[in-house]
């Protein structure tokens, strides 16, 4: 278990615990920035031998957008809305965790269902993607604030792409740079969205705005 | 096994005799307790001699029913759901004859007597049937005495809800297990018990959920166990503590007798029974700190030890599946320690909880308080039967708990998702049952006996009498006993194992006889634990003896005037852990805040409906209550035409069978 | 020979113990700027206590007396089962932790009711969260051994701290590492220590261990520190004996490095409360949760 790409899964997984457990809304984006970054290594780290070319800029730009403009554009965002931290998720901090412990162990369970094609790899990948998926959606469906869900969608994207660099040895990149692009104006757009929200209701509480519906 | 008939019969006439001397309340007291003990002692002897011989006994008697045969069969597994049966139901006898004692000015007492021999009869016929059929006549009577003791102050609105509850409960089980002895009895017509074949793997399966669903609503998994926070409370306490301590155990028996009738066990009955087991253990405990009444707390225990019981059968079929002897054998062990600790320290509190009930005149946690003072051996017999029930050591609580854990720390089945999930729900679940149980006695015990008496009703209570104290203190030395001789007693059960896994004898001696030398460390430590406290105890005597001891207030902030209802309740000791588990609890509150510079009226309450009743039974019921509605044009009051009803379905059989 | 190592054993845990608390007071004041207290100054204060009469409140009864007395019973008891570096265990047998775990399990038990017995609002609310947090912590601590004994095939604490071997660390790193943290926070809960509890604090709404004492006084107040002490002690030795691989196959270099392990524990510690501030009530649920999934993460990782 001592390899690389173990120590990125853990990582990964424990990164994602502290996710669901944290309120404050900036250590969040922190957080979820530092998963970036190490997620950005992933490429190269499940490479062997040397690195072309290609995917070392692919991983330079992975951990550009994810571990550097992301969080920046969600920090600058956060300074604008003077929110701090989380109120009152809809499920609690200390049943998040639990909870994600269980999604864990089921995660394991898809892992052994679903063997990767090469069998050389870690076992723990798709576990841990699996995770990192189930967290963002878990992060978009259970908190309040607007700003947590694009926390999730990022987290989501994140589970996705460590996935995708598990299941597929040659990066089909098209796609990757296609879903990190819907990324990318996900989180701008939302950005912006948020912003106005705050400008004109004075909060971005999420379940606030069904009364919109009408 | 005549010894065995013999005092089946004594207790059986002992009932009788007090039914028909039963205005005279004293009297028949003394013929009820005096057959049930005797008649249990004649009884016990058998059960001994077969479970320490291996050598099953049976008798067969001539009986024309059809399906049925009067067959009588001691095994080792019987016998060794005899021993608690009829242990704590005399000692529970004892400890009634005081406790009914002051009903006898209004009520007939040879009633209850009766009905509780007969449900002692009842549970003897159970674990000694040899024959479906009679196995169901004997749990019919089980059930039907026990409601009648349930419903003993049925003047009472509440208690008749709760008896009339549990009557529907427990035949909704025993259709379930109707059903279940007609598909058994499909293959060859016969329902003696060794005359089962062996069954192909899809029916096995289904006889194998019918008898969950039947003997878990007995034993009360949990989201079956909806009459057990109802009924426990209801009847009178030593009838509580036979209830809880050993009449919901004859499920337990069931589902084990049923799992040996079935065959080898597909893994996923194991995993079934874990995953049951800590549910019940988890929800049990946490619906146990919600409450507020102490005998529907302890109802509520008896679900979570039932689930720690449901745990050790599941990991040992699990074990018996995966041919792994270490969780076979410690699995099965831990389960069946388990329930004879169980019977011994629930009943214990039952009993305890009884006397409070008894000289204060209520459950109600909140109302009591500083109980230690008026009722000093009551206390300290709760004291002893709520460590044992947090698993402590050096009672006999934790050497049960303890076999458990030892058989998933020590399984090297070998690695895997398997294991993996073995260890987490086994160990996971149990550490946590066991912290949230040690909070919720810890939150019992200091609320109802420590501090000031929260009420008149609390102020003016008196201690127990002999035969209640005698009762208590035989059961309290128990829990000692169990857990000091735990090696030995554990080594007893190597038959029992025998007669539920299929091993080798010689390697189920050899792993209790390792489970045996570990608990031997556990004796040692724990008989240095008694030494090191004697030896403090005397030092601080010595060094007191000489120095300044003075008695004061507890220290008040500064505040002059502190009164009782400034205390702790029970329901503020329980928020931490109640708030943090809301999700399971659903606890409403109604929360009037003070308002204003001069408040004069605020108030706060909560109550904690059952999970299994909000969401299983009384949609269930509406459900059937609406079907039933339909057919109501079939009703009209009349008598004439509700023979006719008769008449006709009569008629209408009699032309199918001649068909 | 072995029976004297056994008693050298416990001879250090029983006089090393304060020392330990020593230790954190000395590194607090330093961070603090300040040349703080003596090092033996724990000491002082247990025998100034053992020197004492008492004061008993009129609410009590005989279990406010028999709590000081069953937590120094539970925890010289509890010492016997440790081992020491490379001094053993005076008791070992498999699942010789979980008869440990317990014991401290009727500690928490006596302590809890005595605090009640008093009647106070004050004690009411410390043994009210006691028990609420140390349930949360029993989980983490029970599931992270299971993953030591998983990897070290033993289960009893002697084998399994002998049997650490530096080359098993780097096979099974992370576990370990997750263990540790696991460990350290329910260290930190366990004996009352920020962020989970400030044993400093004077204002006893936001106590725990300090509120439950609040109304021993002499004698039984210096027991108590004492037990307190060696809780802690014993919990340290655990952490140290089962994460840190310490193993030259000398017994006095094993030994001295478990001891020096235990002092960097405290120095640790320390750091911790310099540093940190007590987090809110409502969070401490979560740390411990966090705890009890780092104990799980290790043991799916062991077992995989």
């Amino acid at each position: 278990m001592n390899n690389t790409v173990d120590m990125i899964m853990i990582f990964l997984v424990l990164t994602n615990l502290a996710l669901l457990g944290l309120s404050r809304l900036g250590a969040c984006i922190r957080v979820a920035a530092v998963q970036g970054i190490v997620l950005g290594m992933l490429p190269l780290a499940l490479n062997r031998g040397d690195i072309p070319l290609h995917l070392g800029l692919y991983s330079a730009v992975l951990i550009g957008l994810k571990g550097i403009v992301f969080p920046w554009v969600l920090l600058r965002l956060l300074k604008e809305l003077k929110t701090r931290r989380e109120i009152e998720p809809f499920v609690g901090y200390g049943t998040s965790i639990a909870l994600g412990m269980a999604a864990f162990v089921s995660c394991i369970w898809l892992g052994h269902r679903l063997p990767l094609p090469e069998p050389g790899m870690s076992a723990l990948i798709v576990p841990a993607a699996f995770f990192t998926i189930v967290t963002g959606l878990f992060l978009t469906v259970s908190r309040k604030k607007a700003l947590t869900q694009a926390i999730g969608y990022l987290v989501l994207e994140n589970g996705i792409s460590a996935f995708g660099a598990a299941v597929v040895e040659t990066q089909p990149l098209l796609i990757e740079l296609g879903i990190l692009l819907d990324a990318f104006m996900a989180v701008f757009v939302m950005g912006i969205a948020i912003f106005h929200i705050n400008r004109e209701f004075d909060h971005i509480d999420a379940d606030k705005l069904s009364s919109l519906r009408t | 096994m005549s010894l065995f008939i013999g005092g089946f019969a004594i207790i059986f006439i002992g009932g009788l005799a007090s039914l028909f001397c039963g205005r005279r309340g004293g009297l028949a007291s003394l013929c009820g307790v005096l057959g049930t003990a005797a008649g249990s002692i004649a009884a016990i002897i058998p059960a001994f001699k077969v479970l320490f011989s291996g050598a099953a006994e049976s008798v067969q008697i001539a009986w024309a029913v059809p399906f049925g045969s009067f067959c009588l069969r001691l095994d080792p597994l019987s016998a060794f759901f005899l021993i608690p049966i009829l242990g704590l139901s005399s000692i529970a006898a004892v400890y009634g004859v005081e406790y009914l004692s002051s009903y006898q000015s209004r009520k007939n007492l040879g009633v209850p007597w009766f009905f509780y021999a007969l449900l002692l009869v009842g549970m003897m016929l159970v674990v000694a049937a040899g024959n479906g059929l009679l196995f169901l006549i004997a749990w019919e009577i089980m059930s039907v005495a026990s409601f009648f003791l349930v419903s003993f102050e049925y003047e009472k609105p509440a208690v008749r809800q709760a008896g009339l509850s549990y009557l529907i409960a427990m035949h909704i089980g025993t259709a379930f297990l109707i059903l279940f002895f007609i598909l058994l009895s499909s293959g060859t017509g016969s329902l003696d018990f060794d005359k089962i074949p062996m069954f192909p793997a899809a029916k096995a399966n289904l006889l194998f959920l019918l008898a969950v669903v039947g003997f878990g609503t007995k034993a009360g998994f949990m989201p079956l166990h909806v009459w057990l926070p109802h009924a426990h409370p209801a009847a009178p306490s030593h009838v509580s503590a036979v209830m809880s301590g050993v009449m919901i155990k004859t499920g337990i028996y069931g589902l084990v007798r049923a799992a040996m009738l079935l065959g080898t066990p597909p893994a996923w009955w194991g995993w079934l029974l874990i995953m049951i087991g800590a549910v019940s253990g988890i929800l049990g405990v946490l619906f146990a700190l919600a409450q507020h009444d102490l005998k529907r707390l302890l109802a509520y225990h008896s679900v979570e030890n039932i689930g720690i019981i449901t745990i050790g059968l599941g990991v040992g079929l699990l074990g018996v599946h995966l041919h792994s002897p270490i969780l076979a054998v410690l699995g099965f062990a831990g389960g069946l320690f388990h329930v004879l600790n169980h019977a011994v320290f629930k009943g214990l509190l039952f009993l305890c909880a009884g006397s409070v009930l008894h000289s204060s005149g209520t459950g109600c946690l909140d109302k009591l308080g500083g109980l230690i003072k008026r009722m000093p051996w009551t206390a300290s017999a709760f004291l002893v039967g709520a460590a044992a029930i947090s698993g402590l050591p050096p009672l006999n609580g934790f050497a049960s708990e303890f076999l458990l854990y030892l058989g998933v720390f020590k399984n090297n089945g070998g690695d895997g998702l398997e294991m993996l999930v073995l260890a987490l729900i086994v160990i996971g679940s149990l550490a946590l049952i066991g912290g949230l149980a040690l909070a919720c006695f810890t939150k019992a015990f200091g609320i109802v006996f420590l501090g000031h008496p929260r009420s008149g009703a609390a102020q003016e209570s008196h201690e127990a009498g002999v035969l209640m104290k005698l009762s208590m203190a035989v059961l309290a030395c128990l829990c000692v006993l169990l857990g000091l001789l735990s090696p030995w007693v554990v080594r007893s059960a190597a038959y029992v194992i025998a007669a539920i896994a299929p091993l080798p004898m010689g390697q189920i001696e050899a792993e209790l006889g390792c489970a045996s030398s570990v608990l031997l460390g556990f004796v040692f430590v724990s008989l240095v634990f008694a030494i090191v406290l004697f030896g403090l105890t005397a030092v601080r005597c010595r060094l007191l003896k000489s120095r300044c001891v003075r008695q004061s207030v507890t220290w008040d902030c500064g505040y002059a005037r502190p009164d009782s209802r400034m205390q702790y309740t029970a329901t503020s000791f329980a928020q931490p852990i109640t708030a943090l588990f809301n999700v399971f609890l659903q606890t409403r509150k109604k929360f009037l805040p003070p308002e204003g510079l001069f408040p004069v009226r605020s108030s706060f309450e909560t109550e904690t409906p059952d999970l299994g009743e909000r969401y299983l039974y009384l949609p269930l019921y509406r459900w059937i209550c609406a079907l039933f509605g339909k057919l109501q044009w079939l009703q009209h009051g009349r008598v004439q035409i509700y023979i006719f009803y008769i008449a006709l379905t009569l008629w209408l059989l009699l032309m199918w069978k001649l068909m | 020979m072995v029976i004297l190592l056994k008693i050298l054993n416990l001879a250090v845990t029983l006089t090393a113990a304060p020392l330990l608390l020593g230790i954190i007071i000395r590194v607090k004041a330093w961070f603090a700027g300040r040349t703080g207290q003596p090092l033996l100054q724990p000491y002082y204060d247990i025998w100034k206590l053992l020197r004492k009469g008492t004061v008993y409140s009129v609410s009590t009864s005989w279990v406010f007396r028999a709590g000081p007395l069953v937590s120094l019973a539970v925890t010289l008891t509890a010492a016997l089962l440790l081992p020491m570096g490379g001094l053993p265990a005076v008791f070992a047998f498999d699942g010789d932790f979980l008869v440990f775990v317990y014991l401290l399990g009727l500690l928490r038990f006596f302590m809890i009711v005595s605090a009640l017995d008093t009647g106070s609002s004050f004690e009411g609310m410390g043994s009210s969260r006691e028990a609420a947090f140390s349930a949360l912590c029993e989980p983490a601590l029970l599931i992270g051994l299971a993953a030591i004994a998983k990897i070290t095939g033993h289960a009893s604490l002697t084998p399994m701290a002998a049997s650490l071997q530096p080359a098993l660390w780097t096979a099974a790193g992370p576990a370990f590492v997750l263990v540790g943290f696991a460990l350290i926070i329910v260290f930190l809960s366990e004996n009352c220590r920020i962020p989970v509890d400030d044993p400093t604090t004077h204002l006893e709404l936001t106590m725990i261990h300090e509120a439950m004492v609040l109304d021993h006084g002499g004698l039984d107040l210096g027991m108590l520190q004492y037990a307190a002490a060696l809780k802690m002690w014993l919990l340290g030795l655990v952490l140290v004996g089962v994460v840190v691989p310490i193993h030259s196959g000398f017994l006095c270099l094993d030994t001295a490095a478990t001891l020096l392990c235990m002092g960097l524990l405290a120095v640790l510690v320390g750091i911790v409360e310099s540093s940190m501030a007590r987090i809110r009530l409502l969070r401490i649920p979560p740390l411990l949760i966090g705890a009890a999934a780092l104990s799980v993460l290790a043991l799916v990782l062991v077992y995989r």
